[in-house]
């Protein structure tokens, strides 16, 4: 006590006497959030001002670099090729996604409900492909989808049926949806789960008391205590798919005539950098896909919010 | 919560951008453009007794030999030999490095089809100023031409392809088939094999550039013509519509394997007889040998099937040069290395090894033309592939920027594999897009 009080009274004291003491506390909190400033800016700003300086030049093997104004941005706003990509995931989101969370909640229902044999198993089952890396889940459904030497092709041969080929045109982006759906029902199966850990059981005494069925309890009790989990299950789908990249472009090498080099956007900036050196345009591809998503992720959520009001 | 939220959101979008910015964050832009002094024979020698450490790319497996004989040879020279990856992925890694500066290596191995793109890109050493003028005449002169770019010589030939027929003996006798001659009697081929056995193709494809061009090529086509930066596309020449016509019917009817090369399956097609023939390059043997064991004494080796009957056209596949990138540090010491592999001892050293040389010297030597692959069956293929080589068409000339048009093959004819495009069309679309390309890098294209 003796030690912590005459500080207190020096602030006080100081503070009262004007601007030289207030500059002083000024400087003692930059002190503190300095270190993280620093890195803050380091890791998050410098890369996106760079990319931002990036997409405002123009290089050439043919007269070199120069600076171009917006004109990137132009290009990416007329450009067929990004905006079938956008469309691609897109589509993808409006349909995967849904799917992927309806089965999630099925699961996590289920897995809350108490009336299933082997839960912890099968928790942990459901959860296991989520540790699979994307890579090698994506290399191991690739082995299953080929029609000639994967597992539909032995199924082809041993049942003498001929079932579609998954890596055709019509169907590759069901493949990929069916792939990511594995990867990731497990994930946000646990992000329902914890949150349905959360429901007070004197909820349920009461809903029992007062008789409510099994489907009233969970549209009644259930449901509304895991909105904001669902919220941000939700948010982080929708990220995922504009981010859509590790699947087709494993996918690319087994079918490189179905899954172009501007699939998504994001493989469109990866093939636009490392292939055609395009790094300006490259970065403004990025940039815009960025302040789409981010958009699009802020609607849902301000929608939500409005609901929830 | 809500805050929670928000910052997630925030989180999320700059990830976004951070991720491609740091991947770009890699590459800048400096021009490294410093002007080469010319450099003698004795200072090149001088070089090599002097010693240092050299880094050189390269996937070229015989290569391996070649450093060890070079070490030998110069006890004070250290080479570094880096496998920074096959074909596409080395010319990322390397233009990245070059962009960014740093960690260029002192020698790559550049293939033919993407010399120009580096050489126009002022991103290689122009080799005359070491003493490449005085080579002339040592290598054949397809590869020779393929590694003389705007005046400049950029890389010297290391190997070459020069195409030929490898075909499956033992799937033509079971179902006497002929060795076709020309692509029609190969076409016809394709249609009896597939007949008799609905698992069994001629060959494979997916769509593949380099195949395509270089059939073009020996159809007499000259669709890529270059002039300084004036770039003139024509993918729908005589030489072009006379592939696409002969090579749709093979697509439509479902003659070709839809399997892709260099995967598993294709190695395993050509080992169980399903894959019957392949029109490669003459550096294949090797890797028929080392990646398909099964087939050891069924292959044989024929000429090139032709696009008029009694014709002896033939085209190169494949082939690399070693070239200097400008940013390297060794030059001298370099282009010692350069030589020893491409023109001195190692040329033997690579031969031995199965590689197919670029040189006048070997190419016509007794040796090289008498040798007998067991592979083969005991058949003397380098005759083959040596006519082949002399056969080549010439006049022919990629594009600046062919490692580009390349990536985009698939986008545009890969289609004819896949839909209902005709190859016509997606060779149309082909040059549209490498077209496009063009402008934006700066050329002129018509």
């Amino acid at each position: 006590m003796t030690v912590l009080g005459p500080p207190t009274i020096q602030a006080t004291g100081r503070a009262g006497r004007g601007s030289p003491a207030r500059r002083r506390r000024a400087w003692t909190g930059w002190a503190f959030v300095g270190p993280f400033m620093a890195v803050f800016a380091f890791v998050f700003l410098a890369p996106i001002a760079y990319a931002v300086q990036l997409s405002l030049f123009r290089t050439r093997m043919i007269g070199g670099t120069s600076f171009v104004g917006l004109d990137n941005y132009e290009r990416a706003f007329t450009d067929p090729q990004f905006w079938s990509a956008v469309g691609r995931v897109s589509l993808f989101l409006a349909v995967q996604v849904p799917v992927m969370l309806a089965l999630a909640l099925l699961v996590a229902l289920a897995i809350d409900s108490g009336r299933l044999y082997g839960r912890a198993f099968f928790r942990v089952a459901v959860f296991m492909p989520y540790a699979v890396p994307a890579v090698v889940a994506t290399l191991m459904w690739g082995f299953m989808y080929g029609s000639r030497f994967g597992l539909v092709g032995d199924l082809n041969d041993a049942l003498g049926t001929s079932l579609p080929d998954p890596l055709s045109p019509d169907l590759i982006l069901a493949s990929i949806g069916n792939i990511v759906t594995w990867e990731f029902v497990g994930y946000n199966m646990l992000i329902l789960y914890s949150a349905l850990r959360t429901v007070p059981k004197s909820l349920y005494e009461a809903a029992d008391i007062d008789g409510a069925g099994r489907l009233q309890v969970i549209r009644s009790i259930k449901l509304p205590a895991i909105r904001g989990a669902l919220l941000i299950a939700t948010i982080f789908s929708i990220i995922g798919s504009f981010q859509l990249f590790n699947e087709p472009s494993i996918l690319q090498s087994l079918a490189p005539n179905v899954i172009t080099t501007y699939f998504t956007p994001n493989l469109y900036a990866y093939s636009l950098s490392f292939s055609g050196q395009q790094y300006s345009y490259s970065a403004t591809v990025a940039i815009v896909m960025g302040l789409l998503t981010a958009v699009v992720a802020y609607a849902v959520q301000l929608r939500a919010a409005r609901r929830e009001r | 919560m809500f805050a929670n939220r928000r910052a997630l959101l925030r989180t999320a979008a700059l990830a976004t951008a951070v991720a491609t910015a740091a991947a770009l964050a890699a590459c800048g832009t400096d021009d490294n453009d410093g002007a080469t002094t010319p450099v003698t024979a004795d200072q090149v020698q001088s070089a090599l007794e002097a010693g240092g450490s050299i880094t050189v790319w390269a996937w070229e497996p015989t290569l391996k030999q070649v450093v060890t004989s070079f070490q030998a040879k110069y006890p004070k020279v250290k080479v570094n030999l880096v496998n920074a990856g096959t074909g596409n992925d080395q010319y990322t890694a390397l233009q990245n490095a070059i962009a960014a500066g740093s960690g260029v290596p002192d020698v790559a191995q550049i293939e033919y089809y993407a010399l120009p793109q580096f050489a126009l890109g002022k991103s290689l050493t122009d080799l005359s100023s070491l003493g490449a003028g005085a080579l002339d005449g040592t290598f054949t002169p397809g590869p020779w031409s393929s590694v003389k770019v705007a005046g400049g010589t950029f890389g010297l030939p290391m190997d070459s392809g020069p195409m030929a027929l490898f075909y499956n003996k033992e799937v033509f006798d079971k179902h006497q088939l002929a060795v076709p001659t020309t692509w029609e009697e190969y076409v016809a081929a394709a249609r009896k094999l597939h007949a008799a056995d609905p698992k069994a193709y001629i060959t494979n494809d997916t769509g593949d550039a380099g195949f395509t061009t270089s059939l073009i090529w020996q159809a007499g086509g000259k669709p890529f013509s270059v002039d300084g930066t004036k770039v003139k596309l024509d993918l729908a020449d005589q030489g072009s519509t006379t592939f696409a016509g002969t090579w749709q019917q093979l697509i439509s009817d479902k003659l070709v394997a839809p399997v892709g090369s260099w995967s598993d399956g294709w190695y395993k097609g050509l080992g169980d007889g399903t894959i019957a023939t392949l029109v490669i390059g003459a550096w294949m043997p090797a890797n028929l040998e080392s990646g398909v064991p099964a087939g050891k004494g069924k292959w044989r080796v024929a000429p090139m099937p032709q696009w008029t009957a009694g014709g002896t056209a033939a085209a190169e596949n494949g082939g690399s040069s070693l070239a200097i990138p400008k940013a390297g540090a060794h030059n001298a010491l370099a282009y010692g290395f350069l030589k020893y592999a491409t023109a001195g001892d190692g040329v033997k050293i690579r031969i031995d090894n199965g590689a197919f040389p670029a040189t006048n010297a070997e190419l016509k030597s007794e040796a090289f033309l008498n040798k007998e692959f067991p592979y083969f069956g005991g058949q003397k293929a380098n005759e083959v592939f040596a006519q082949s080589a002399a056969d080549v068409v010439k006049g022919w000339s990629y594009l600046p920027f062919q490692v580009y048009a390349n990536s985009v093959f698939n986008d545009t004819v890969g289609k004819a594999y896949v839909s209902g495009t005709s190859l016509a069309d997606g060779l149309k679309a082909w040059q549209e897009a490498a077209a496009k390309y063009g402008k934006d890098q700066g050329f002129t294209v018509d």
